[in-house]
């Protein structure tokens, strides 16, 4: 990552997507101000029963092994040493950013005392180092901020030559430059510490949660789906990239890619699968009920990216790389949302679906991201490579 | 290269095994009750279901009546434990009415507990007499304890904008275990001591002490009344042990209580965290590897370049790559 490796897509910003988008921003940011002056019970549909929902499920649990490209991305180029990979690096890292910041705005709205948040990285005697909840935290908190600092050097290079900041920017992106090998080494540690222990975090509901999900195997199945999500999540980024941008299309270096994807999801699969059958619980899968159906959703979604990519001449193919990608994601998607809300019962007949407000902000939050990435890669140099097709 | 990619793989599976094999990991020890620890037993074969408790309870803890679900919203009808109810009783009925029983809910003050577990700042947290205690100075609203209680205990004020967490604490800010020890062995408690639906309750159904006194008292009324009582007493051993015990002439699961293994429920989840963390060993030795390997390739990488450019990309590759 030193100067002069990216460009600048050099396009109007203030298209009718980035418009429509905004819209939906402001719609969340407005309900956010209600959420935070009426409170959870008036704006959202969770309950005693039901404590945490969307936004944890999705927003956080979810939305964090969206934003794994950028871990999942180092761990091949950095240690594995996959150098003809790094121009897909810089936009990885950009949505490992943004998708982390997403995701803390995520969980500022949803506990419900965030003014005694600060206290959680400072009030170090009153950690509860039992808590799995407070590594997470922790652990989230430093990996946005380490996320951005991967990222700076795209900010320093375009701020470079702009004579006011270009001294304070040079001697910034030299110090960068040293100790970015330890940047980059916590840049891995952190995911690899709070995406397993994301799992760990629901061992403790015990049997409030379905036994087709209840596992001690929960931190190694989550560590290994979202590494296989980051990894899908690149393909996807890439080639919408390249369709919206009009961008050439990186197919030989995603066709490679889904090489490195491929044993990763097949270790989840095995994995999972595994698990449920030696622990003898796969008569459970056969009955009749929402749990049994949501299981083989979710092993379909995971058997299927690994059929479309096992021929190696499939892998060449854009359009088929772009399916298995999208099933990845959703399998990979379907599995933690399922481990925190779906397979997550505190007593019978108690129910929980999201209300509106709670959509409307999830959306609106995703759009945020969308927006953020947008503004990145036209003003910043994310992309390498080959300049744009076309000027639009 | 080969070197370094094996490396990685080991300190990998390294971090997996031990997180794979937390499940079984017996390191910790299993938590005992403290001899001065304080709970309730509740007899639900003595409860006639009057509710003095529950009113107490308020007037003790300052909660308003629950009004919500009553018609009218003329009496105090709370459906569960809630934001603003801390104890309550229910009534089971068996589908053809000949079956019937109340039962006490309130914290259990588990010997072991989840919730204290899972507090990342210990606002939840055993204190004196293990009673499981509330720091709202420290609680951050996150509701993991929600999700970690197996009997659903901790409650939250969804409709306040700021909210707290609300479970019974036992009466801790009225004193307790100021005891007068007396000839039978077991304690006496002066009134305005310890928990108010204790102190009101007209048949003895729910009365408070020490563990081990409740415990023996427990198995007295069992032997004093054979065929009585289902066999067993309920938070004796179960989830590692409360301190809030019941007997009931009516199968434990029928009043809700659900059926959990003699294990303390947080067992396996920190036996994980401990076989991956402790002495945070592991994630500093797997940083060190990291940034070893990094580095090494990093260096790699210029050497081959050639130039003084630091720059991991395409000139690397052609080396390293199998087709």
């Amino acid at each position: 990552m030193s100067a002069g490796e990216g460009k600048t897509l050099a396009a109007r910003l203030l298209t009718r997507p980035f418009r429509v988008l905004a819209a939906l921003v402001l719609v969340a940011f407005i309900l956010i101000v209600w959420r935070l002056v009426a409170g959870l019970g008036a704006t959202t549909a969770l309950s005693d029963a039901y404590p945490w929902g969307l936004w944890i499920a999705f927003d956080v649990v979810t939305g964090t092994a969206l934003a794994c490209g950028g871990y999942s991305m180092a761990i091949l180029v950095y240690v594995l040493n996959k150098g003809r990979y790094h121009p897909l690096v810089r936009p990885a890292i950009l949505t490992s950013a943004l998708g982390y910041t997403v995701a803390g705005i995520s969980i500022a709205l949803d506990i419900g005392r965030p003014w005694i948040a600060w206290k959680v990285p400072l009030f170090v005697w009153s950690w509860n180092l039992h808590s799995a909840l407070l590594e997470v935290s922790l652990c989230i908190m430093t990996y946005t901020g380490v996320a951005w600092i991967e990222l700076a050097p795209v900010f320093l290079e375009r701020w470079h030559p702009e004579s006011r900041l270009r001294k304070l920017a040079e001697a910034a992106h030299r110090i960068l430059d040293k100790s970015l090998v330890w940047v980059i080494a916590l840049g891995l540690l952190l995911p690899t510490m709070h995406q397993s222990s994301l799992g760990t975090l629901m061992v403790l509901t015990g049997r409030k949660l379905h036994p087709l999900w209840q596992t001690p195997l929960l931190p190694l199945l989550f560590l290994v789906s979202c590494v296989a999500i980051g990894y899908a999540a690149v393909v996807f980024e890439s080639t919408l990239a390249s369709v919206f941008f009009r961008r050439p299309r990186e197919t030989e270096m995603l066709a490679g890619l889904s090489g490195a994807m491929l044993p990763v999801l097949g270790a989840f699969f095995v994995l999972r699968i595994g698990d449920v059958i030696l622990r003898g619980r796969l008569p459970l899968a056969f009955a009749a009920n929402r749990y049994a159906v949501a299981f083989w959703v979710e092993a379909a979604l995971a058997l299927a990216p690994l059929l479309l990519l096992w021929p190696k001449h499939a892998r060449r193919d854009a359009g088929n790389l772009f399916r298995a990608a999208m099933l990845m994601l959703l399998a990979g998607a379907l599995y933690r949302f399922d481990t925190y809300l779906l397979g997550y019962r505190a007593a019978p007949d108690v129910h929980y679906f999201p209300s509106v407000p709670e959509f409307l902000i999830t959306v609106g939050l995703l759009a945020l991201e969308v927006l953020g990435y947008i503004v990145v890669v036209k003003l910043f140099p994310i992309f390498s490579g080959a300049p744009r097709r076309a000027e639009s | 290269m080969r070197a370094d990619r094996r490396l990685f793989f080991k300190s990998l599976a390294a971090v997996g095994a031990t997180a794979a094999a937390g499940g079984t990991v017996e390191a910790r020890v299993k938590p005992v009750a403290l001899p001065d620890a304080l709970g309730l037993l509740y007899d639900a074969t003595r409860c006639i279901g009057c509710k003095a408790c529950v009113v107490a309870c308020r007037e003790a803890n300052n909660t308003k009546p629950d009004t919500s679900n009553a018609p009218g919203h003329l009496w105090d009808m709370p459906m569960d434990l809630n934001g603003q109810t801390k104890t309550l009783i229910k009534l089971y009925k068996s589908a053809d009415g000949r079956e019937y029983s109340y039962f006490k809910a309130q914290c259990m003050h588990c010997v072991d507990a989840a919730c204290t577990n899972a507090c990342p700042l210990g606002a939840l947290k055993k204190a004196e007499h293990g009673v499981v205690a509330y720091n709202p100075k420290l609680c951050i609203g996150c509701r993991y304890c929600q999700m970690a209680c197996p009997f659903n205990v901790p409650k939250f004020e969804w409709a306040k904008t700021f909210p707290k967490i609300v479970k019974c604490e036992l009466c801790r800010h009225r004193s307790l275990g100021a005891a007068l020890r007396t000839a039978d062995g077991f304690s006496r408690y002066p009134r305005g001591q310890g928990p108010a639906c204790a102190e009101v309750c007209p048949r003895q159904a729910v009365i408070y002490g020490v563990r081990e006194e409740l415990l023996a008292e427990a198995r007295r009324r069992m032997a004093a009344n054979p065929g009585l009582y289902a066999p067993k007493i309920y938070g004796e051993t179960d989830a590692g042990g409360t301190q809030c015990l019941y007997l009931s002439h009516v199968a434990f699961g029928k009043l809700g209580l659900p059926t959990l293994s003699d294990r303390p429920v947080p067992e396996i989840q920190e036996a994980i965290q401990r076989g991956v963390y402790q002495g945070f060993v592991a994630p500093v030795v797997l940083y060190g590897l990291l940034g070893a390997v990094i580095w090494r390739n990093r260096r790699k990488a210029q050497i081959e370049e050639g130039s003084g450019e630091k720059r991991i990309d395409e000139g690397s590759v052609e080396k390293e790559e199998k087709p």
